[in-house]
């Protein structure tokens, strides 16, 4: 690995590359899945490769390769310098990176029980458990279609720079989901997942074991089946409404996680993702929200799925600020960026998928920190209102601002009780609006630091793995309906 | 690339190490270019080559499957172990096998040596002259142009091989003002790269841009829209998920389940699958092998067939149609190469058919509110224009929709004559599409 990486690094810098950074990767996905009662999918599937990103003529360019032999390493340096020079026929500045990085180090997941020396056999017969948990509920006449997964991720990685970083980083992650589709004759289709659609963090076997997927499956099952016979969701212009945690997780990702990407920020994404309404004015001048509102982004909790040691420009894990009682006061930055804006070191958020992928800015764990409140309080504390639970639909505008959220299933709130189950509730709002009105933000008992193992951004597209520590939150004056 | 001989070694190969009942290997190689620009300069400009094989192997009642991206010989023979050792530690499950016996797939030629020659000064030169003609505009451009060469061979040891080798050349662009309140997006797609002109996508994008300027707010509500291609293919990737296949079908979720033969939608409507098709993406098998059928969904309105892969055919004894992802998997079949045929209006016609609607260029962020009539929430993107009095008038704020895409096949009162061929690159899925007219489109907000 250090031999590839010296050899790629040398290659660059004599044929010209003023910067150059190798990637190695080696990555092994484990993923096994009950439907039904049967093992529908077993699968194991092993990935490595390297990445070259140079620097040449003052411009970007990156040639990734699954193979090794010398040809195709000397063929691979080369495209990424071809590549650099052709990007150079269209540039404005030569690419400045600041300070240079020159981080020497390793790190490795805390996990107690590594996944893959649990054995198969064990893992197939606790998703078979859990799917028959699900199956065995009481159907009222519905038809069930049940889904039980678990996922488990080793990654080797090694970086080194031309300006001297050398990183070793194992990362391990584990992750699990149960879903139910109930359907009646009259064509209804009410589902739960639980912990909520696939739950990851970077954490072994004892995550998988500490989520109780037996215990919970007969439950969600159940919810489901309730769900065909609910009442609809009542419309409202503004009500109250208390999200749970995982939903709370929802709204960070998409509406302060995305918009809080400089490169979206700086129109870099403009083709695809699309941009941010957090403009570099609203730096330091924003009321993002109301002043309970505090968020920052931590590649540094220990399990958080956004949580690694360095990222993939070489640079520390940080804790960094984004909103410091309600106030916008940070974004997530690169080195390029961070040093073209003068905003001093990057706070390390450049993720690549894979080794096949160039690293883009991309959210590590975007935490809502607690606030004070006990959940039963919190409902006790509202007269009138909507407890949403568990992300169903997620859609949100261009630039952030407008966004719609689903979900699986909604509690009328009146005299601060739950009163009836509600299904296919919706609320709708714009961002800033939205998190100015949160009034009331749950304690440390009930935070989690949730994972989103599925954010998609980039060209080629790129799936990264995300973190987001939330607990659940009251808003006020928000508009809810319901898609019936 | 590794070639027809190549990956037929390594198939033979994997086969000959494989000591269970059945075995099938799925090899898959990229060479992937793709230029990224934004703000008028290219910000991002990769390259990747890979190769992958994906063992699948059965004993008995069980099933493995392993899959790696190291071919050397030693690899494959890794990775059929690796299959083995897994299909070990399954439960039985009547299911599981055997392997799908299949025909030859029709050789189909999507290959074009000048896409795959592709070079980074060739994509960097398009991409200046798109730029220069944005900045000329005081308008910045974003997008990105790619050039993949791709093969794909499936092989099993009930003596099948299919082997197929295609190119891709895409190009989109969203062109926009400085404050980033006016854009217009416009794309182009082939297998042949000279047939990407970018001069007409360059055009068509700043003609958008520079027609969005001052938009006004439309109260929500129904209105009568026309969709561009760009828009319908959206449209037609979630009817595949959702409604035209076999598993949704079998597992009650579908809107078509029980009502095949019936007129569901407008009689103007018409949409199929078709692998083979040499005016979309070609891909003449699926990934267990199976030669793909053209499958009518709809036809004159009436809802006909679903696509199936070995696993829901078998339920439903019927033939697989060849739609398979990679085997086996909880998402069952899916549509990739999907045909909404030409209707006989020209988009000038149909716009001036229309008293007061919303034209739409595309749509952004589309996502399932509810499963079994395709209700839909998503916003319009880059060009959503009001049309008043048969003329497009002023431009339009970004919209937010909830509408079911079922009730939209049902309302559709006009089919456009031209079609364009639309990629989307998340999920490998190709749409041919025209321009339609939708009657009573709900809008649910204004951004």
């Amino acid at each position: 690995m250090k031999d590839l990486s010296a050899r790629i690094l040398n290659m660059a810098q004599m044929r010209g590359a003023s910067y150059c950074d190798v990637r190695v990767v080696n990555r092994i996905t484990q993923m096994l899945a009950v439907k039904n009662g049967r093992v529908q999918e077993l699968t194991q599937s092993e990935s490595q490769g390297y990445g070259v990103r140079v620097i040449a003529d003052g411009a970007w360019g990156f040639a990734a390769s699954s193979r090794d032999d010398f040809a195709d390493v000397d063929a691979t340096v080369n495209r990424a310098l071809q590549i650099a020079r052709a990007s150079a026929l269209t540039k404005s500045r030569n690419v400045n990176l600041g300070a240079p990085e020159v981080n020497k180090g390793t790190y490795r997941s805390a996990y107690k029980m590594d996944p893959f020396m649990i054995s198969m056999s064990d893992k197939i017969n606790l998703l078979l458990k859990a799917d028959e948990a699900m199956r065995g509920v009481k159907k009222n006449g519905a038809h069930l279609v049940t889904t039980a997964e678990l996922v488990f991720v080793r990654e080797d990685k090694s970086f080194a720079s031309s300006e001297g970083a050398l990183i070793q980083q194992e990362n391990i992650e584990s992750g699990c989901e149960l879903q139910v589709f109930a359907t009646d004759e009259a064509g209804d289709v009410q589902s739960r997942t639980y912990p909520w659609g696939r739950h990851q963090q970077t954490r072994g076997f004892e995550f998988v074991l500490e989520q109780q997927l037996v215990e919970n499956a007969p439950r969600i099952a159940e919810e489901a089946i309730m769900l065909l016979t609910a009442d609809v969701c009542p419309a409202y212009d503004a009500t109250t409404v208390i999200l749970s945690g995982n939903q709370v997780a929802l709204q960070v990702h998409e509406s302060c996680g995305h918009p809080i990407e400089l490169d979206r920020v700086l129109k870099q994404e403009a083709s695809f993702a699309g941009t941010s309404f957090l403009t570099l004015d609203k730096l330091n001048n924003l009321q993002y929200g109301s002043e309970l509102v505090n968020i920052t982004a931590d590649a540094t909790i220990p399990g958080g799925l956004g949580t690694f040691g360095y990222d993939d420009e070489g640079v520390p894990a940080q804790r960094a600020e984004i909103v410091r009682d309600g106030r916008f006061v940070g974004y997530m930055t690169n080195r390029e960026l961070a040093a073209e804006l003068n905003l001093g070191r990057s706070n390390g958020t450049m993720r690549a998928e894979n080794w096949n992928r160039t690293p883009l800015i991309r959210m590590t764990n975007i935490n809502l920190l607690p606030g004070t409140w006990k959940l039963d309080e919190l409902i006790a504390d509202t007269d009138d209102g909507i407890y949403f639970d568990t992300n169903r639909s997620w859609s949100i505008d261009d630039k952030r601002l407008n966004f719609q959220f689903g979900t699986e299933l909604a509690w009328e709130i009146k005299g601060g009780r739950k009163t009836r189950l509600l299904k296919n509730p919706i609320y709708t709002g714009v961002t800033p609006n939205f998190w100015r009105s949160c009034d009331a933000i749950c304690d440390e008992s009930e935070w989690v630091v949730w994972g989103t193992p599925r954010c998609g951004k980039g060209q080629p597209p790129q799936t990264i793995r995300t973190g987001h520590g939330a607990s659940p939150a009251r808003f006020r004056n928000v508009k809810v309906f319901s898609k019936s | 690339m590794l070639g027809y001989e190549k990956l037929k070694q390594l198939a033979d190969t994997a086969l000959t190490h494989s000591k269970a009942d059945q075995t099938e290997i799925v090899l898959q190689t990229v060479d992937s270019s793709l230029s990224r620009f934004a703000n008028n300069t290219i910000h991002q400009n990769v390259f990747e080559s890979n190769a992958t094989a994906r063992v699948r192997v059965i004993l008995g009642k069980r099933t493995g499957v392993a899959a790696s991206n190291d071919l050397s010989a030693e690899g494959i023979a890794r990775t059929v172990k690796m299959a083995r050792a897994i299909a070990q530690a399954q439960t039985e499950s009547p299911a599981n096998a055997p392997l799908p016996e299949s025909a030859p797939a029709p050789r189909v030629d999507a290959f074009v040596q000048r896409t795959a020659d592709c070079s980074p000064e060739t994509r960097a030169h398009l991409i200046s002259r798109l730029c220069k003609q944005a900045a000329s505009q005081k308008l910045i451009a974003a997008g990105a142009f790619r050039t993949d060469a791709y093969e794909i061979a499936v092989a099993n040891s009930l003596g099948a091989f299919q082997f197929h080798q295609g190119t891709v050349a895409d190009l989109h662009t969203v062109v926009m003002n400085e404050a980033g309140t006016a854009s217009g997006y416009a794309s182009a797609s082939s297998p042949d790269v000279r047939a990407v002109d970018g001069d007409a996508v360059t055009r068509t994008a700043i003609d958008k841009a520079l027609r969005s300027q001052n938009p006004i707010a439309l109260a929500p509500g129904e209105y009568t829209v026309i969709l561009e291609p760009a828009a319908v293919a959206m449209m037609l990737q979630y009817l595949a998920w959702h409604t035209f296949n076999a598993l949704a079908v079998q597992e009650e979720r579908s809107f078509v389940r029980g009502k095949r033969g019936e007129l569901l939608f407008s009689p103007l409507v018409n949409l199929y699958d078709d692998g083979a098709a040499l005016d979309g993406f070609p891909s003449p098998f699926d990934h267990e092998g199976v030669p793909r059928q053209r499958v009518a969904m709809i036809e004159n309105g009436v809802a006909r067939d679903v696509v199936y892969d070995t696993f829901t055919a078998r339920r439903d004894n019927v033939q697989s149609t060849g739609h398979s992802l990679p085997a086996p998997n909880v998402q069952g079949p899916l549509a990739r190469n999907l045909f909404l045929a030409a209707g006989d209006k020209a988009l000038a016609e149909m716009i001036g058919s229309v008293q007061r609607g919303i034209l739409i260029t595309r749509f952004w962020y589309t996502r399932v509110v509810a499963p079994l009539n395709v209700m839909m929430t998503g916003l319009t993107r880059d060009g959503t224009f009001l049309i008043e009095n048969g003329q497009l008038s002023l431009p339009v704020k970004n919209l937010r929709f909830t509408t079911s895409y079922i009730e939209a096949l049902k309302n559709i009162g006009a089919v456009g004559r031209d079609t364009q061929l639309v990629r989307d690159e998340w999920f490998g899925m190709n749409f041919r599409a025209p321009a339609v007219m939708v009657e009573r489109f709900n809008f649910t907000g204004v951004t």
